[in-house]
């Protein structure tokens, strides 16, 4: 299996139902934070470009916060392959992007346990 | 009515708020919460991918056991909300998914999807009602201009988490009306408060916060609720000054259960 299929298989998404109108990256909250907007994850997976994908920032801004899932009008659900590039990022050897033992110096006295958990599940196999 | 109760991982530690009102409010207003033994971790996040069962097993035990008492699940903190209806959601439409999630638990009765899962905030439009609430208020929250912060979690995916409309919502502010205060709506009230990004990326959470709040502020709010303890720690520290409480806190001074 290549890395797009095992892309697309992760995420359920079927991404020739893009029409490229880019609503998705028109409105994510995170927008400007990322390299590679969510309709970019998009067409990049389809046409197999995945390898900038795989090394990008951008995976670790996407909130999952489902506007993009939610505003697509091909119901293409975006954050659902952005998910799916991160998830054969960091499953490979050694690519966990928070190790345990940094995170004692990222947190205060009201860091909630939802936070540390979300964390550990977005971030680390 | 007798929920199977699910408190989550921050209820129990940083959001004590959250839950402690919530069970007098619920013993004021009628309802009961059976809290579920041996609960996990919802984990936080929705495990989206389609391959992952280990990450959604935690919400199928609760599901189960509620579905063993014959009880609708009960949810408080938006994220847990999310996950467990969304895994519900998984059990009962998608074969694959409930087939190896089956396989692995073996429970006496195969689970598939049957729990009917209920956040606190539609229990008191559903079943208590807004009109009866209004009724048990006892200290009407009279002059308080309330913003109600949904962010993303209680509302989508819209299809699945089907609490309200996920664009025009109005559980909150009819709650806020109950109570006797102002609801003030204002544009990013269902917008992302940046959520877990706030561990590794805490300037762009600066971003989303100053966004959120000065947005409500400029609405003329005088303070903001919540149903997310992460939300909540994402939102509370803010130049607005603006004041961010769990809605069951205000809901508890209404009701005069303090
Ligand atoms: S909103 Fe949907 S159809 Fe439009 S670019 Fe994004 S994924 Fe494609
Ligand atoms: S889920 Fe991610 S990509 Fe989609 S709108 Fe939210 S932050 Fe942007």
């Amino acid at each position: 299996m290549d890395r797009k299929e095992e892309i697309l298989l992760i995420s359920g998404v079927n991404v020739r139902k893009c029409m490229r109108c880019g609503k998705c990256s028109g409105t994510c909250p995170n927008y400007d934070e990322m390299e590679y907007h969510p309709h970019q994850f998009v067409y990049m997976v389809e046409s197999g470009n995945i390898e900038p994908l795989l090394k990008s920032e951008s995976l670790y801004k996407c909130l999952s916060c489902f506007a993009c899932v939610e505003r697509c009008p091909r119901d293409v659900e975006p954050a659902k392959i952005i998910e799916a590039v991160r998830l054969s990022a960091i499953r490979q050897k050694g690519a966990n992007h928070i190790k345990a033992e940094n995170v004692p110096e990222l947190i205060d006295e009201d860091t909630p346990q939802q936070l540390l958990m979300s964390v550990f599940r977005k971030y680390s196999k | 009515m007798v929920y199977s109760y699910f408190p989550g991982c921050t209820l129990k530690s940083k959001a004590t708020e959250l839950d402690r009102k919530a069970r007098l409010c619920a013993a004021a207003l009628g309802f009961e919460l059976e809290e579920i033994e041996n609960w996990q971790c919802c984990g936080g996040v929705y495990p989206m991918a389609k391959d992952e069962i280990a990450t959604k097993l935690s919400s199928v035990r609760a599901l189960a056991d509620a579905k063993a008492h014959d009880r609708p699940l009960l949810t408080l903190c938006s994220a847990c909300h999310n996950v467990i209806k969304q895994v519900n959601n998984d059990m009962l439409k998608d074969a694959d998914i409930r087939t190896r999630a089956n396989n692995y638990l073996q429970l006496d009765e195969p689970y598939g999807g049957e729990t009917k899962v209920v956040h606190y905030l539609e229990v008191l439009r559903d079943e208590v009602g807004f009109d009866a609430l209004k009724k048990a208020v006892k200290n009407p929250l009279k002059g308080r201009k309330v913003a109600a912060y949904y962010g993303c979690l209680l509302l989508r995916p819209g299809a699945v988490m089907a609490m309200d409309d996920p664009e025009n919502p109005s559980i909150m502010e009819d709650l806020i009306k109950a109570m006797g205060a102002d609801p003030v709506v204002y544009p990013q009230r269902n917008e992302c408060c940046g959520g877990y990004l706030s561990l590794d990326d805490k300037e762009a959470v600066a971003k989303r916060r100053n966004k959120i709040v000065k947005s409500a502020a400029d609405f003329g709010c005088d303070c903001i609720i919540t149903a997310c303890p992460l939300c909540m720690y994402n939102l509370a520290k803010n130049d607005c000054d603006v004041p961010v409480l769990y809605f069951t806190e205000l809901l508890a001074q209404a009701l005069g259960v303090e």
